[in-house]
């Protein structure tokens, strides 16, 4: 069996559940540590039963055996307003942080947009922009890697039942962190995005627009085929990420429609919006795995 | 039905709601034309912003003629007794946009989501509560696809972040005045009783105006309107004809019915590209519960694709769309278009 680099999941919620259970699928990560803030939580649970050591004492309650099990890669699937005092607290351990909380402190990561150069950078906390982000960011980049784009603009439409508490507290985020990664991974000179939750039921799957408007006349079947690429390269770890209708070029408009079911690990499939954010954090975090395993990367005490 | 002696609210909605039907294109200019005229017609409220509200300017549902700050600006400062609200849909707009408007001279701020999704307007809510004098008011959209023990918990839930006015939104224009009356007296009955309450309808049925009336009678004292109807479908109640019959009822409104007669024959009907009315799409808006502002999105995707409008709308209907989806539209008509070939 070859070598595993460790791992920790800060947040046993839905997302955490989501993620150790696509982790403990992994070829170069292994996770060992469940952090929870609440004692009798189900996530905690849950993970103890798959063998993980567990804490309901918050990061504090795991940073002191952090070096013995050898823990090198932490994932944040808390919130925002902690996500800072994680970070610095297993950045202290000489862990990296994914962070796929809004806090946005490190710099974005969208896999196949600009993974291989966030870890080029070895940075120490990368961020995971939102799901929304995940799941049209590609788009963005695929048009703008054949030609310039001017403004892009993405609608996430997800399904109430996949809108958690913290993403409705404040929906601002979203829109605001959305919009900056269109333009910094995207490569968009504007972004805009705008995010519609959906009650009906059943859930729907998360759907995703994306509307880019090139600065000269869009170069149709570099565009197209750029696309296709993109996608291809998605569905490697998201495989429900799928092409519904488009590219449509109309004028200077590009318009793709893309839906994205998830794997349905712990969540619900429909809620590909969640799928792809612990999916492509995984992505991420295998991805340092095979660079720290390489020897290329020592992930250091900041 | 006997109203007579009740004190209501006008607000009027073509400044707004009526830049669906002009595809946001009334200029800075025509605004302020048009709300010195209803100034000077006693309107005590009117809406100004993209027809989705601020931030609305976008590929999805269409990029206005000027930004929200030059509209509000520019009629802000022109009013002399009339005050102006702004329109925020949460996932559209956001607090930032609602500061430049606040900035800007509002004195109302309306925030909106679907129905059963108020939780999304608690940071917008609350934020505007705490801005003082700032009239801060939930607005729950597409109010007839719950009943009204469902929506009282979102209405609830709207007062309890900071709003002192709710409103019962028929964006489909799809209810009828039973509908109306059950959601309009619960709310009544369990808000608290300094709390306003306001019914926002759409004529797609031709209830615009019974449905304003049961409201009225059950409870509301604050009605949305517009001169002319000009607003998304076949338009919101028109206006000058609910002052009307308030008029003839006893209803109590301070505004001067001739003059409002006036701007809606004089500037608003003129200003329409095409006459805002039940026509066959409309119709099905209402009676299939659709969002109205999907009706000229349905018309072009029809239009480019070969297909029926009134089967786009059926079917965004069956799919149970919500307000914000007119992506979903250009995506179905392919699905339809591709199905059919």
């Amino acid at each position: 069996m070859s070598k595993k680099i460790k791992a920790a999941i800060i947040g046993p919620g839905n997302i955490g559940t989501d993620l150790l259970m696509k982790a403990m699928r992994s070829d170069v990560i292994e996770p060992v540590w469940m952090v929870g803030v609440v004692a009798d939580s189900p996530g905690l649970a849950r993970a103890a039963e798959l063998g993980l050591k567990t804490t309901a004492d918050g990061v504090d309650g795991m940073v002191p055996h952090m070096r013995e099990d050898g823990v090198q890669i932490c994932f944040d699937a808390t919130s925002a307003y902690v996500h800072a005092e994680n970070s610095r607290k297993v950045n202290a351990q000489g862990a990296v942080m994914i962070d796929l909380t809004p806090a946005a402190i490190g710099p974005f990561c969208v896999p196949p947009v600009n993974l291989a150069a966030a870890v080029a950078e070895q940075a120490m906390n990368v961020n995971m922009v939102t799901c929304g982000g995940q799941a049209t960011i590609p788009m963005v980049a695929a048009v703008s890697r054949v030609q310039s784009v001017s403004y892009a603009e993405i609608v996430a439409t997800v399904s109430s039942k996949s809108a958690g508490p913290g993403t409705r507290k404040n929906i601002d985020e979203f829109t605001r962190t959305t919009a900056t990664g269109i333009e910094k991974v995207g490569g968009a000179g504007e972004g805009k995005a705008i995010i519609i939750i959906n009650p009906a039921e059943p859930p729907l799957i998360m759907r995703d627009t994306i509307h880019c408007l090139t600065t000269e006349e869009p170069d149709q079947d570099a565009i197209t085929q750029s696309i296709h690429d993109m996608i291809a390269q998605v569905q490697r770890y998201v495989p429900g990420y799928t092409l519904k209708n488009g590219p449509v070029f109309d004028g200077k408009r590009v318009s793709i429609y893309m839906e994205v079911e998830g794997l349905g690990d712990f969540l619900p499939k429909y809620a590909g919006n969640l799928d792809i954010m612990t999916a492509a954090g995984l992505r991420t975090a295998e991805m340092y795995a095979e660079e720290i395993l390489a020897g290329r990367f020592q992930p250091e005490a900041a | 039905m006997d109203l007579k002696g009740k004190k209501i609210t006008v607000h009027d909605m073509c400044l707004r709601d009526g830049m669906h039907p002009k595809q946001h294109q009334i200029t800075v200019e025509q605004m302020v034309t048009i709300a010195r005229a209803m100034d000077e017609a006693g309107i005590p409220m009117i809406e100004v912003t993209h027809g989705d509200g601020l931030g609305g300017a976008s590929v999805n549902y269409g990029f206005p003629a000027a930004t929200d700050q030059e509209y509000l600006s520019a009629v802000c400062k022109e009013m002399k007794n009339t005050r102006v609200s702004a329109l925020l849909l949460p996932g559209i707009g956001t607090v930032d946009h609602l500061k430049m408007a606040v900035d800007c001279g509002i004195s109302t701020i309306r925030v909106a989501t679907h129905c059963t999704e108020a939780d999304v307007s608690e940071q917008h809510l609350h934020m505007a509560a705490n801005i003082d004098g700032l009239d801060t008011v939930g607005f729950l959209m597409m109010a007839h696809m719950i009943e009204p023990e469902e929506l009282l918990v979102q209405l609830k839930l709207m007062e309890e972040y900071g709003a002192n006015c709710v409103y019962i939104t028929d964006s489909a224009g799809y209810m009828l005045p039973d509908d109306v009356t059950a959601r309009v007296a619960l709310a009544r009955a369990e808000l608290k009783p300094e709390t306003e309450l306001g019914f926002h309808g759409h004529h797609n049925l031709g209830m615009g105006i019974a449905n304003s009336l049961a409201a009225i009678d059950a409870g509301a004292n604050r009605i949305d309107g517009s001169l002319a109807g000009l607003g998304a479908g076949a338009g919101n109640t028109p206006l000058e004809v609910f002052l009307a019959v308030c008029d003839r009822m006893g209803v109590e409104t301070g505004v001067d019915l001739f003059k409002a007669m006036d701007v809606a024959e004089d500037l608003i009907v003129p200003l329409m590209d095409d006459m805002v009315r039940v026509d066959r799409d409309a119709l099905t808006l209402g009676w299939a519960g659709v969002y109205s502002s999907f009706l000229l999105f349905a018309k072009r995707s029809a239009a480019k694709y070969g297909l029926s409008s009134r089967d786009i709308l059926v079917e965004l209907g069956r799919r149970r769309t919500v307000g914000g989806q007119e992506d979903m539209i250009e995506d179905l008509a392919l699905d339809m278009a591709r199905e059919k070939a």
